[in-house]
């Protein structure tokens, strides 16, 4: 045999311990693990380690949590490369549900978007409802006088995120074409995540839409110097779900390797009124004001209203968090 | 207002000092992993840098300027095709590699080989002929001979690692699309810079990128240092 054929088989066997290692060690070694796809704010607030810490605590599994937006958590799940799923889009979550990906969602959560800009608010939105202060902010970028693309004066995450999503419902509902707005020369998309992009809109003194817990955070961290701009309204409501992945894919029938049995005892807990109560009281003490508010016990106590309708409207289906055919067991989540 | 640089680097610097777990944490990853790679890529390069070298067959050239024109690939785009080929749902899955330290190790090994294949063609080719020849005059059978020659070149394939690790070290897209940034497990120095980033915890980012540049620093300098002190032996050595 020749040298390079036994420096081959050298090769071949090295690779084969580290793919037949990484196995072992996952099936044998490791604790459950239980793989959760986030959307990026209930991740870069900081939320989701404290609940990791909490629930590692006292169960005997390992979570992993993967952040990225709505849309892309989304596609992970349906890849079956998550247990989990974190979101904040109800029109795509419901596609989730009824193309079979995912059972047993429930509402966990729920918070506000706000536009945030510039302090001294060169479009005058300050105090308007959503639809007037987007109508504010496309007169002045038309009454801008560089019409180049060089100045831009609304940032959008671009991404397909829940946040993204939630623009794009708000530019309709304010009477514009989306696909058409976001050829404006004013408008920016940079595709990426809510830090990222708070980040672009404050270095160029542009508007964005953003939920409340992140610019909280990074107005904090002192990293941004936009200011929130709108109050809280039906349209900017945010609702967080949870759902959990199907094992079974719904069109070819590949079973994938889910932790099923996990992802429902960490829903279970997710829903659990002292889980509850520590999402309401998360950020409190740094914040001044809730970045979440724990969804569970206002649907069940009916109040406080209006929000518990606003929820009920924008995130429910046919009445219900989550229609019978999409349940899998666990009946007790829906008493 | 705005943002406090200087403080951040003082922050950063408090986080080194004081050896905070989690970031030493994403130093060692960073190291094992990157490490790990260059050794698979180095057993997968160099038999192929002796096949292509040490023998004489058609469309030779195009083979090397295939592996060399691979050296630049964009790592997200080796990233996406990893992370679609591991998914459980892409041909690979039954692997299981997606969001695991393994498949971070196998792909920053896919993306080095090019370099280590290169480098290391370079190198052999580089070594006089004659020295095979005299091998096997001196009753070496082929692959002693063969095994002379690499002996020869071991400076190359040395100087390949080097750039391999400073590559894996500093890459982005496939410890991110691969790795999936997991805390604790699959996250490195520049992913998790990434994600302090897009957490606004800006020392800590600060503290991560002052430990990957003097890394980089520290390993180029050790190389620079050793390749120096083998030129003076030999300097000494002759008369």
């Amino acid at each position: 045999m020749q040298t390079w054929q036994k420096l081959l088989i050298v090769a071949a066997l090295a690779t084969i311990i580290v793919i037949a290692g990484t196995l072992v060690y996952f099936n044998n070694f490791a604790k459950r693990r239980l793989i959760i796809a986030t959307t990026t704010s209930l991740y870069d607030t900081g939320l989701l380690d404290e609940i990791e810490a909490n629930y590692e605590a006292t169960h005997p599994v390992d979570i992993n949590i993967i952040s990225l937006g709505t849309g892309a958590t989304i596609q992970v799940a349906e890849n079956g490369d998550a247990d989990v799923i974190l979101v904040h889009a109800p029109s795509l979550e419901k596609t989730f549900l009824e193309e079979g990906w995912g059972v047993n969602r429930k509402v966990i959560a729920y918070n506000f978007f706000t536009i945030v800009g510039p302090s001294d608010d060169p479009a005058g939105i300050e105090g308007k409802t959503a639809s007037d202060a987007l109508k504010a902010i496309v007169a002045y970028g038309e009454s801008l006088a560089d019409q180049s693309g060089v100045t831009k004066i609304w940032v959008s995450r671009g991404d397909n995120s829940g946040t993204h999503t939630k623009e794009k419902s708000l530019w309709s509902a304010a009477g514009y074409n989306y696909n058409e707005t976001l050829e404006e020369p004013w408008y920016a998309s940079v595709g990426s995540g809510m830090g990222d992009t708070l980040n672009v809109a404050s270095q160029k003194n542009a508007y964005t839409l953003s939920d409340i817990g992140t610019f909280l955070k990074f107005s904090k961290e002192g990293s941004i110097s936009s200011v929130a701009l709108l109050t809280e309204e039906k349209s900017l409501l945010n609702v967080y779900s949870v759902m959990a992945v199907n094992q079974t894919q719904p069109h070819t029938n590949t079973t994938y390797q889910i932790n099923y049995a996990d992802s429902m005892d960490f829903i279970k807990y997710l829903v659990s009124s002292e889980t509850q109560q520590f999402i309401t009281n998360f950020g409190k003490a740094d914040y001044g004001q809730s970045l979440f508010t724990g969804a569970v016990q206002p649907l069940k106590d009916n109040a406080p209203q209006p929000i518990v309708q606003w929820i009920i409207d924008a995130a429910f289906f046919g009445g219900t968090e989550c229609p019978p055919q999409y349940r899998n067991g666990y009946s007790e989540l829906y008493g | 207002l705005g943002l406090d640089i200087l403080g951040g680097i003082a922050k950063a610097l408090e986080l080194i000092v004081s050896g905070d777990p989690d970031l030493y944490g994403i130093v060692y990853r960073s190291l094992f992993f990157s490490g790990t790679a260059v050794i698979l890529a180095t057993l997968w390069g160099t038999p192929i840098a002796m096949l292509i070298s040490l023998r004489e067959f058609r469309g030779k050239n195009l083979v090397k300027t295939f592996f060399n024109s691979l050296i630049g690939i964009p790592t997200v785009v080796l990233g996406l095709v990893l992370f679609l080929a591991f998914s459980n749902g892409g041909p690979l899955g039954f692997l299981g590699l997606l969001f695991t330290p393994g498949g971070i190790i196998i792909g920053e090994a896919i993306l080095v080989t090019p370099i280590i294949i290169s480098i290391a063609t370079s190198a052999i080719e580089a070594v006089d002929p004659e020295i095979m020849n005299l091998a096997k005059t001196l009753g070496a059978s082929e692959s002693q001979a063969s095994i002379a020659v690499l002996k020869e070149a071991v400076n190359g394939v040395l100087l390949s690692n080097v750039a391999s690790f400073n590559r894996a070290i500093a890459e982005l897209g496939v410890a991110l699309l691969v790795g999936g940034n997991v805390a604790g497990l699959t996250d490195v120095l520049t992913t998790a810079i990434s994600r302090y980033t897009a957490r606004a915890e800006i020392p800590l980012a600060i503290a991560l990128g002052i430990l990957l540049m003097v890394l980089v620093f520290l390993i180029n300098l050790t190389v620079l240092l050793a390749r120096k002190t083998k030129m003076l032996l030999t300097v000494w050595r002759s008369p």
